[in-house]
């Protein structure tokens, strides 16, 4: 059911909003045992709002799932983390006082990796999230629970983040759509930062047009975060059905190479040549500083978080250790016991790139870098309206799969943490499924890739690549 | 950037984090894997590059300076593993000398 859809029944009375919310809970009874997508889930405070709900409006009574690390008052707010377990956020993130501005109705809190940190959402110390195409595949990660159900059609449509891929990686897993829109066209505010230069909130979905909705709902400055844009939020709706006939969709040849799939390769050349059956004019080109980018990436997001986590202390809520020697002990204890293994190698890692004597040698040489692959998608942009790529560089792998090997998993984001550190939007939309590892068929994404505020065009070609 | 070692002890302490033996172990290996891998910026020529802090940085944005409702004295306490008075409680941290 998408929310095109739901607003129709909804606006033709077929269907009412706390109807909707009771028939999702019974598909949540039915299957989210196994699934797992869903930390907890509060009907009675979403049907509490449903009785109030204005049909008038853009989202009407549309109920959408919330990923673990945004803020709705009165609910929990864990990041999949220990240390936050029995936190109850105080206020509402400025996504969700927009969504509610937009009629919808918060419902549910979705796992994911742990303070977002993995590709797999394993990394989550509060429950396991299974792939609802195969249950003994991960659903991908960090917003895992978010892609787990909208494709388990336990939630209409849900929030993630993405700081490297977190909303791409699961969609393309779980065989839904997901959108990183451009750093700074949403609001952070209300969000638990990992790493504040490259985190974006975005909408997971079952179609284009319910992802443009959303981000027509969620888009836009806002005084909280001083990051975020005042640039003027363009109608997502109004042309995206205006196809790709004459634009240019570029296909960056390292994003191609080696350790692809083959079953990936196969479908995201179908979509490829889908599109330019349809007019779009495909055209080779090259992003030369790909291969810098996981390399980039990871002194830079570890290096923010080891800052951004350092809030987390056991003073003021959260986690705090029993019976401190002192101060010192009281936080190493209340840490060491709220944080679990990635989250812990990230901190260390993050501070250790930080730290007197390796500052200039890693995390200012890193940021130099960035700068090179910022510059490679804006010679790029100068050629082509978007580029396409797979999002990841194989299907689902089984759960378990590389708990020991943590750089083997890192690189296996090369594909959408260029976006971020770039600041573009990306997209990934299902384009397809193949046999993979001795499974089940497993779904693959198309990746689009725009340049910044974008998103109307990427909107644009993503929908003809549905279509 | 000529080595990758990481002294895993020193580092959690500046971290604020207590590791056990076994992590340490762990971690050591993992984390000097991961500085391998990154050791290959080094041979990259940066000379003259600026560096990007963020992508589409928006600089000296302020809002207007207009008095606003905050969080209650409640909201802010709600989620205090210990509190009296209307005040967050802390162990004890100044001792007798």
């Amino acid at each position: 059911m998408t929310i095109t859809r739901l607003r129709r029944q909804l606006l033709a009375g077929e269907t009412t909003p706390a109807a909707t919310l009771g028939k999702l809970a019974g598909e949540i009874s039915a299957r989210d045992g196994q699934t797992g997508a869903y930390l907890s889930h509060d009907l009675e405070a979403a049907l509490a709002e449903a009785a109030n709900a204005d049909l008038s409006l853009p989202l009407g009574g549309i109920p959408i799932a919330i990923k673990d690390n945004i803020n709705v008052l009165g609910q929990p707010c864990t990041c999949g983390s220990k240390f936050l377990e029995n936190f109850i956020s105080p206020y509402d993130a400025t996504v969700i006082r927009k969504l509610r501005a937009a009629g919808a109705i918060p419902f549910g809190r979705m796992n994911q990796d742990e303070f977002a940190m993995g590709s797999s959402t394993e990394n989550s110390a509060l429950q396991t999230t299974r792939n609802p195409h195969d249950h003994s595949r991960v659903p991908g990660g960090s917003s895992g629970g978010s892609a787990a159900a909208v494709a388990d059609l336990t939630a209409i449509a849900a929030l993630g983040s993405d700081t490297g891929g977190s909303i791409r990686q699961p969609a393309s897993h779980c065989g839904v759509v997901g959108l990183k829109p451009s750093y700074g066209r949403v609001s952070r505010y209300g969000l638990v930062a990992f790493a504040s230069s490259l985190d974006q909130i975005g909408p997971l979905t079952q179609s284009v047009e319910d992802a443009a909705l959303i981000l027509q709902a969620i888009a836009g400055g806002d005084p909280l975060d001083s990051t975020c844009l005042d640039a003027p939020v363009p109608d997502y709706l109004s042309g995206l059905n205006d196809g790709v006939k004459g634009l240019k969709l570029g296909i960056p040849k390292e994003y191609f190479g080696e350790g692809i799939d083959p079953g990936v390769r196969k479908n995201v050349e179908a979509a490829i040549q889908k599109l330019a059956a349809q007019g779009a004019e495909i055209v080779k080109i090259s992003l030369p500083h790909t291969e810098h980018a996981v390399a980039t990436y990871y002194v830079i997001a570890p290096a923010e978080a080891s800052s951004n986590l350092s809030r987390f202390d056991g003073i003021r809520y959260g986690h705090r250790a029993a019976n401190p020697a002192d101060i010192l002990d009281l936080y190493k204890k209340s840490r060491e016991e709220g944080f679990g293994p990635e989250v812990k190698r990230r901190i260390i890692l993050g501070t250790y790139v930080l730290s007197s004597g390796y500052y200039d040698a890693y995390y200012s040489r890193a940021q130099k870098v960035r700068t090179l692959i910022r510059r490679d998608f804006e010679t790029a942009f100068q050629q082509v309206d978007a580029i396409l790529s797979p999002v990841a560089p194989s299907p689902a792998r089984k759960i378990g799969g590389f708990s020991d090997d943590p750089l083997h998993e890192y690189l296996s984001d090369i594909f959408t943490i260029a976006a971020n550190l770039a600041g573009i939007p990306g997209i990934s939309i299902p384009c397809g499924s193949t046999d993979f590892d001795g499974g089940k068929s497993l779904p693959v994404g198309l990746q689009i890739l725009a340049p910044h505020l974008g998103e109307a065009k990427l909107l644009q070609i993503a929908k003809a690549a549905e279509a | 950037m000529s080595h990758s070692h990481i002294d895993v002890r020193y580092v959690a302490n500046l971290a604020r984090l207590e590791l056990t033996d076994e992590e340490v172990a762990t971690f050591q290996p993992q984390l000097e894997a991961i500085l391998s891998h990154v050791e290959a910026l080094s041979k990259l020529d940066v000379s003259g590059i600026e560096p990007t802090a963020h992508a589409g940085a928006v600089f000296g944005k302020m809002r207007d300076d207009t008095p606003h409702e905050s969080l209650s004295q409640a909201a802010m306490l709600q989620n205090a593993p210990d509190q009296a008075q209307g005040q967050i409680r802390v162990p004890k941290v100044v001792t007798d000398a």
